[in-house]
């Protein structure tokens, strides 16, 4: 469970990333955070696993406030917090299994894999993990040889190695076509469901959060504005969102395609 | 339409560079150009014979260098292996050795700043002093001999090569760190697998580059006493046995080219 506890942020410049946050996020939920760029959604999901760290508040992750941790502990909160990044961060000059297996990295110890020396059940977690998001026959190739959806795939089969207990997917298809989007969608549906992962991801196309969440924040400008289950959310709700009517660009489109 | 063309370049088109930018390129036009004229009429009056004295001398200096003694050969080898191994041993310490250094003297990966600043003044200073200068020191030091120079070597290809690569190391992808970081690595497994990948062929191909100016200073390094192939052209300069030295210089000059073009031939594959 997550909670959010009067979470403020100030940015070191002065600028305002989160008001006082009050939110919590229940085990195994699939939760959709949308507005505009710049609302405050990427600090919301990158306080969670302390990438950001916020200045007010008091930030809750399984009972533990998270906002005091350092060293050990932190890496403990991240190694239990996977995330998919919108550039998929990969090391391009890297293979993929090599790439998958840096999901492990938390639960390994420094010589064992700076030597490579990773456990057996390990590699075969990462292989697992590359089937999953069937991806497994290009093991071997450099993840830059690889194109942007099956980039994305392998980033996921990285999350999915480090066995978490949430899944932070920071806008994942921002830099992805419309099928290749909703497929990469899909598999973060499939998880959160199969493996009961708690699910958080960035989004600001209106269709796909509709038809992937289970529920919905709406964030503008560092404030949540809007926060309930799909089924109350309207198209009014994204115009009280966004300050403004719906616009082509706010919708992904392409549902059937996929 | 001729009379909305008139409005549109009648009217005030802003300059590509603000006048700003104009005035100060200009200034510092002309003031490198004064330093330019001021050097020019400063070395003419120190040189005293000019080009007209060399052109003479340059023949009796050709007739006494050749032909060169192609019996020397046999002799010459083993300090020129010295001389190799000496640039080997010494490229070999200073890319040891400038792992920890290029890490914490890059911004982005030492954010730290009292540390960077540390590292990289300790760098600037260890790059200000001249590889002649720092041989001179050792074989003062350790005597005649490969130590004093590999030494020297060391020190100086260090600075180079540290700074080089720590501006490598501030130019990479941060995004996979951050991703190593988000999956709970700890600082070596993030270096270890974000960085080092993405730093790699450029660090080989620095190594090699510094090699090669490894082999050209270790022979001058042996002109103070730092052993090797240049201790020898220093003797045998000294006994004005000119037909000795210009072997000696032919077998530097092959060398130093065959090394070269393996060494560009390693980097134009890494890269």
């Amino acid at each position: 469970m997550i909670e959010f506890k009067n979470v403020g942020l100030v940015y070191p410049n002065g600028t305002e990333g989160l008001k006082d946050i009050n939110v919590t996020i229940n085990d195994g939920e699939f939760v959709v955070i949308v507005g505009l760029s710049g609302a405050g959604k990427s600090t919301f999901i990158r306080s969670i696993n302390r990438l950001v760290t916020p200045t007010s508040g008091s930030l809750l992750v399984d009972n533990e406030d998270i906002l005091k941790f350092r060293g050990s502990n932190l890496r403990k909160l991240r190694t239990k917090t996977g995330m998919v990044f919108q550039s998929y961060n990969l090391v391009k000059r890297s293979n993929v299994l090599k790439n998958v297996l840096a999901g492990r990295l938390g639960h390994t110890g420094t010589l064992r894999s700076i030597f490579n020396a990773y456990k057996k059940e390990d590699i075969g977690l990462a292989y697992e993990s590359l089937k999953r998001v069937n991806i497994e026959e290009k093991i071997y190739n450099r993840a830059d040889e690889l194109s942007g959806g099956q980039q994305q795939r392998v980033s996921i089969a990285r999350v999915l190695t480090q066995q978490p207990k949430y899944i932070l997917a920071d806008e994942p298809v921002a830099s992805l076509d419309p099928p290749t989007s909703h497929q990469v969608m899909t598999y973060l549906k499939k998880i959160n469901k199969e493996d009961n992962i708690t699910t958080i991801v960035n989004l600001h196309f209106i269709d796909m959060a509709m038809e992937y969440a289970d529920r919905i924040i709406g964030m503008r400008a560092g404030e949540v504005v809007f926060d309930g289950p799909v089924s109350e959310v309207s198209e009014s709700t994204f115009e009280e969102i966004y300050g403004r009517s719906i616009r082509e660009e706010d919708l992904r489109g392409g549902a059937d395609e996929s | 339409m001729t009379n909305e063309n008139n409005s549109l370049t009648s009217k005030k088109v802003p300059p590509i560079y603000p006048a700003k930018t104009k005035v100060q390129v200009t200034l510092i036009f002309f003031v490198v150009l004064g330093i330019y004229i001021f050097s020019m009429s400063w070395t003419q009056r120190q040189m005293a014979g000019g080009f007209g004295g060399a052109l003479g001398n340059m023949f009796t200096v050709i007739e006494k260098f050749f032909p060169p003694n192609t019996a020397v050969i046999s002799a010459i080898w083993g300090p020129m292996v010295e001389t190799i191994q000496m640039a080997i041993i010494a490229t070999t310490f200073a890319a040891i050795l400038t792992v920890p250094l290029a890490i914490l003297a890059a911004e982005n990966i030492t954010t730290w700043k009292p540390l960077y600043i540390l590292t990289r003044t300790f760098l600037n200073i260890l790059r200000t002093i001249p590889d002649l200068v720092l041989a001179v020191i050792f074989v003062g030091l350790f005597g005649i001999g490969l130590f004093p120079g590999i030494l020297a070597l060391v020190i100086f290809s260090l600075g180079i090569l540290a700074k080089l690569i720590s501006e490598t190391i501030e130019s990479v992808d941060m995004h996979p760190l951050e991703a190593m970081r988000s999956s709970g690595g700890n600082v070596f497994q993030v270096i270890w697998y974000g960085l080092i990948p993405q730093v790699l062929p450029q660090y080989t191909s620095l190594v090699l580059y510094v090699f090669e100016i490894n082999i050209r200073a270790s022979v001058v390094l042996g002109l103070v006493g730092a052993g090797g192939i240049g201790l020898i052209l220093n003797q045998q300069l000294g006994f004005y046995n000119y037909p000795n030295a210009m072997m000696i210089i032919i077998l530097i000059f092959v060398v130093v080219i065959v090394i070269e073009y393996i060494s560009t031939r390693i980097r134009e594959a890494l890269l």
